[in-house]
């Protein structure tokens, strides 16, 4: 998030498009709740008519996969009313930005950007005219034909209410009702909020979703400002998190760039991560990279190893080649691998295509399951449709503690940092995540110290020194407030700060990111966390209630990424004067000689002309987005599985950058798809309630909840349920090329046909956390434990397509094609 | 102890069965097996281990339009409490906070009150041969916290605190809402301890009977009975119950069936 759940009460208007907080998040409620009862518009966009449109003062309903096409459609609304916060386009984007003329947008190329070379883009025209010093040439007037302005005016000109309606499904009244009232927050003194979650994400266009949004919040001066920006609602407690961290397989820890084959040297590594930029007043914040990766070698390998050295440890991507989860599944599939760490994940229910993920873990030679319990993933030999005689893979199950069983921090989708103290002990022998891997970790070691192998050192030379150690080096135990110290980062030799002039000395916490060095006289574990946990101490233990901004951004409760601050582009808040847009909700406020409020982000002093978006090299923020692997403008293109046979807005069907399996020659019949085919004629999405989480493991085990939520349901409307003699309760198969399920009906007034391109396109969507292991009908071994109510139906996944977003490869879950049978027909 | 109250705002209640969950983890009331039977509500009814119930329901506008309604269902807490006035064995008590206390050691599975609730909070378990209802978590009001489901709550659709101020805020909110909306719980039995601010017209909240009555069979038997000691000796209360039935009362029963499978 930009912003922070508190700070839901600010805002005039909330679009919830793609999440369901009310379900899925109901305590964001509390803060929405509270902007409504100050007056705040509140408008839902979603297939089905949800909880959170229960409460919504306008709901629209949008065909799965389309929202490309309703937002575009908002753009041109803004555009054509000259609805823009004018003075915050033209200082703080690059609007005014001159492209290379060579440039051509879908409109004019067979609805693909210039420069498609078979299933990548050649991005060399999506490129800015530079003068002889190599700086941008702009526009101010934002009037020249190739300034990024007038590409975004000619880009969505296209998107008309008429054909958005074709595409969406939404009716046009609506669509104007929408866009209306969102527009309305481009008045310097409105704020506008966007709520988005999996269903932005898990679409073949999921980031370009999220960028056509980005575009409106900067069209309308959202950014940066209390009440505005863009929210990505994260389905766990810790997902910002685990992401900080470099869960995912592009990244470092602190988003640093995963190192790749072709940099063979820290220098290169650096190098090629680290932007450039020849405009003069821009601070590009990102220069100071090699400091970041520096401090995290350190935080690695201390003093073990040079630099260097521990930069040739490291791990590095072979070019070109997609780590990703489903890749991951699909080289399984292949045999690639042969052994296999499920750590707090349940593949076998969460994994798009479960059929294929399933079949691809009876390759393996062993699988740890680490988790809180058996699963369907750590079961999956004895699933449906597995004969356990036939399966050679050997499952070893590792119990963990809940995070109430263990001490430690959490992020959550504000940033914020927050300590969380041990409330009991865990059963049994469950272990803390922190213990399993460091038990596992001196094991290795030693096995690599009396066996060898190749590039031993990137094991052997890791510092490990969490806590009291034994004669052998081993830890007694984890301190895990050693680990929190870490991630802040060290001094690790007495240092003067050439730019603060300051003196540390050896072991001396850094006090803040700034003071962080590249030449490896300082360690940080994530350096957008150092701050976290220096001087003052554990920062995310803080329990201050004040707040003097009156905004709600009490900053003395725990911690927030970075340096504490609450709202990111808060620099963009104030005009290039200084003085807020708007004095009510003013995030900083410049005193005469210093900024108050938030923590100020990259704002220079009043006057200063220094751009506020600082992430950015160009110190502006990007309407024109040429960092995307599919486009610098979003554009629609329909599902890899879609209602129709042709996209109605070019001849281009599906984003033309995805990776597919689904083409013959590259994939097998595990990973169909289907578009246009009477066989599969129901648009379907997977969704969340509000009593299960995630792949169900830890709700389904629990009789409250299983009351409530017994089993997987589709939500059906009552037009299509009659076309199939399917009434509310009745047991139903649900159909889509790879897989079926067997589900119980809900036949809703909730759902409508929608008329797309003149046709009726049925909708349905299914929960996905439900699985086989804690059913009635499965078979229970003596030492097996059975769930005290059992739960109906299987994974939802079994139906999802493995197809992933061109820039992210996130499963597209939220759009696809099946059929549904009442039982007994089919 | 000051009367206490606890407001109900519907318009603020998103379905998140908060509540629902608290009630059981803080009574330790057991799950039921249940199946889904086409809406999120579940189970359908209150029960004997249910005494809080978030109900949800659909209505289609003319214009073809939907809503959704969600509402928390539970014992109104009178205060001239039929079921306390009725009760032969003393198992219905008024407590200080005003809120109706049960002491189940002394139910005695006569299911007066089951019959006799205008509103048909109550509801009987064969298993334990008793009456079950909502207490509005008597120990934790008596030790100043408010009912499980209030500290629930998410968004405030839930409020507990002095009588006065409630029954203020709850004409306040009423107003603010404007259109159909109106208070509801205030004006019956002495005034309720559950007091709702409805956003549509009552007739849209199907457990919320726009003009609660005791059945005028209860008071009959009771009227008959009560000169022969029979009443509160609890005689044959069970058949007399049974006798009173009326058609609307019969889906409490129905419900029963659906707690033993339980």
């Amino acid at each position: 998030m930009t912003n922070h759940w508190i700070d839901f009460q600010n805002s005039d208007c909330i679009l919830i498009m793609g999440s369901n907080p009310a379900s899925n998040h109901p305590v964001s409620f509390k803060w929405i709740t509270k902007a409504v009862e100050k007056g705040a518009k509140l408008i839902c966009v979603d297939p089905r008519f949800t909880q959170s449109a229960a409460k919504s003062h306008i709901y629209a309903p949008l065909r799965s996969g389309t929202d490309i096409a309703f937002l575009g459609g908002m753009i041109k609304y803004i555009l054509d009313h000259n609805l823009i916060q004018e003075e915050y386009v033209k200082s703080y984007t690059n609007a005014g930005f001159l492209v290379n003329p060579a440039f051509k947008l879908p409109g004019d190329n067979d609805g693909v950007f210039s420069g498609l070379t078979g299933e990548t883009y050649d991005k060399t025209t999506w490129s800015y005219q530079t003068d002889a010093d190599g700086k941008v040439k702009k526009d101010s007037t934002l009037q020249d034909p190739h300034c990024v302005y007038q590409l975004l005016k000619k880009q969505y000109s296209r998107y008309t209410p008429d054909i958005v309606s074709r595409i969406t499904g939404t009716p046009k009244d609506k669509l104007l009702e929408v866009y209306k009232e969102f527009s309305k927050t481009g008045r310097p003194d409105k704020a506008g909020n966007i709520l988005y979650a999996m269903g932005w994400t898990q679409h073949t266009v999921g980031t370009q979703n999220i960028r056509t949004m980005s575009i409106i919040q900067l069209l309308l001066g959202n950014m940066g400002i209390a009440g505005g920006g863009v929210q990505a609602l994260r389905g766990e407690a810790n997902v910002q998190g685990s992401t900080d961290f470099g869960l995912l397989f592009h990244i470092l820890p602190g988003y640093l760039g995963a190192p790749l084959a072709s940099h063979t040297s820290l220098a290169i590594y650096n190098d090629k991560r680290t932007p450039k930029t020849r405009e003069q007043n821009s601070l590009n914040w990102w220069k100071n990279f090699p400091k970041y990766s520096a401090s995290l070698l350190r935080a690695f390998y201390g003093t073990n190893a040079s630099l260097d050295d521990a930069y040739a440890y490291l791990p590095k991507l072979d070019d070109g080649v997609d780590y990703s989860w489903l890749t991951l599944f699909d080289q399984m599939y292949k045999e690639k691998f042969s052994g296999f760490f499920a750590w707090g994940m349940n593949p076998a229910v969460s994994g798009a295509n479960t059929f294929k993920v399933r079949k691809a873990m009876t390759n393996l030679d062993w699988m740890v399951n680490v988790n809180l319990f058996d699963n369907e993933t750590g079961d999956f030999w004895r699933g449906p449709g597995m004969d356990p005689k036939k399966i050679k893979t050997e499952v070893f199950m590792l119990p963990c503690a809940f995070s109430f069983e263990k001490e430690g921090s959490i992020t959550n989708s504000g940033r914020l940092m927050q300590w969380r103290n041990k409330a009991v002990e865990p059963p049994g022998e469950a272990r803390p995540d922190a213990e399993i891997i460091t038990d596992l970790y001196f094991r290795i070691k030693e096995l690599y110290e009396k066996e060898g192998g190749p590039l031993k050192e990137a094991l052997t030379q890791l510092t490990w020194n969490y806590g009291p150690s034994v004669m052998d080096g081993r830890l007694m135990h984890v301190d895990i407030h050693a680990v929190a110290k870490e991630i802040n980062g060290y001094f690790l030799e007495d240092k003067i700060d050439q730019a603060s002039k300051r003196a540390f000395k050896k072991g001396d916490p850094v006090p803040a990111f700034a003071f962080l060095q590249d030449d490896g006289s300082t360690s940080s574990g994530c350096w957008i966390y150092c701050n976290s946990y220096a001087e003052k101490g554990n920062m995310a233990a803080r329990r201050g209630t004040k707040d003097p901004s009156g905004i709600g951004l009490y900053p003395e409760w725990a911690w927030s990424w970075p340096v504490n601050r609450r709202i990111i582009y808060n620099g963009a808040s104030v005009d290039s004067k200084g003085v807020p847009w708007d004095a009510k909700r003013a995030v900083i406020t410049w005193d005469g000689t210093k900024w108050v409020g938030d923590i100020p982000d990259g704002v220079g002093n009043p006057g200063s002309g220094r751009p506020p978006f600082i992430m950015k090299p160009d110190g502006v923020a990007s309407i024109f987005g040429p960092g995307l692997a599919d486009g610098p403008f979003p554009e629609h293109y329909e599902p890899l599985e879609s209602p129709l046979a042709k996209n109605l807005l070019s001849d281009q069907m599906v984003n033309p950058v995805v990776k597919r399996w689904d083409k013959s020659g590259i994939g097998t019949v595990m990973d169909a798809a289907r578009s246009a085919d009477p066989m599969f004629p129901v648009v379907c999405t997977t969704m969340r309630v509000s009593e299960h989480w995630q792949s169900g493991v830890l709700t389904r085990w629990q009789p409250w909840l299983v009351e409530m939520q017994p089993s997987l349901f589709v939500e059906i409307d009552p037009e299509l349920a009659r076309e199939k003699g399917i009434k509310s309760g009745d047991q139903i198969f649900i159909k889509s090329a790879r897989g079926q399920a067997e589900a119980v009906a809900m036949v809703t007034a909730r759902l409508k046909p929608f008329t797309i391109d003149g046709k009726i396109v049925h909708q349905v969507a299914l929960p996905w956390h439900f699985g086989w292991a804690t059913s009635a009908t499965r078979a229970y071994g003596a030492k097996d434990k059975k769930p005290e109510l059992f739960t109906y139906g299987n994974a939802a996944n079994r139906l999802t397509p493995n197809i992933g977003d061109a820039n992210t490869m996130i499963p597209e879950s939220k759009a696809f094609m099946v059929n549904i049978f009442r039982k007994g027909v089919a | 102890m000051v009367e206490k109250v606890e407001l109900i705002d519907v318009s603020k209640c998103i379905g998140c069965r908060g509540c629902q969950i608290a009630c059981k983890q803080w009574n330790q009331l057991p799950a039921g097996l249940t199946t889904n039977s086409g809406t999120y509500q579940n189970p359908p009814d209150l029960q004997a281990n249910t005494w809080t119930l978030v109900r949800f329901r659909e209505v289609s506008e003319k214009d073809g339009g939907v809503e959704w309604l969600f509402w928390k269902d539970g014992c109104m807490h009178c205060t001239d409490a039929t079921c306390v006035n009725l009760c032969p064995a003393g198992a219905r008590i008024h407590l200080d906070s005003g809120a109706v206390g049960t002491d189940n050691e002394k139910c005695i599975g006569c299911q007066t009150c089951v019959v006799a609730c205008p509103f048909g909070k109550p509801k009987y378990s064969e298993e334990s041969n008793k009456a079950y209802k909502c207490r509005l978590c008597t120990d934790r009001i008596e030790n100043d916290s408010s009912p499980a489901c209030v500290k629930a709550c998410p968004t405030g659709a839930l409020q507990f605190g002095e009588k006065g101020k409630m029954i203020e805020l709850a004409y306040r909110r009423a107003r603010e809402l404007g259109g159909d909306a109106s208070v509801y719980g205030d004006k019956f039995f002495g005034g309720t301890h559950i007091i709702y601010v409805l956003e549509k017209k009552v007739g849209f909240y199907s457990s919320l009977p726009a003009k609660p009555k005791v059945a005028s069979s209860v008071i009959f038997w009771k009227d008959l009975l009560k000169p022969f000691g029979a009443w509160e000796a609890g005689i044959g209360l069970a058949s007399i119950a049974a006798a009173s039935v009326s058609k609307q009362r019969r889906n409490i029963f129905d419900n029963d069936r659906h707690n033993k499978r339980g």
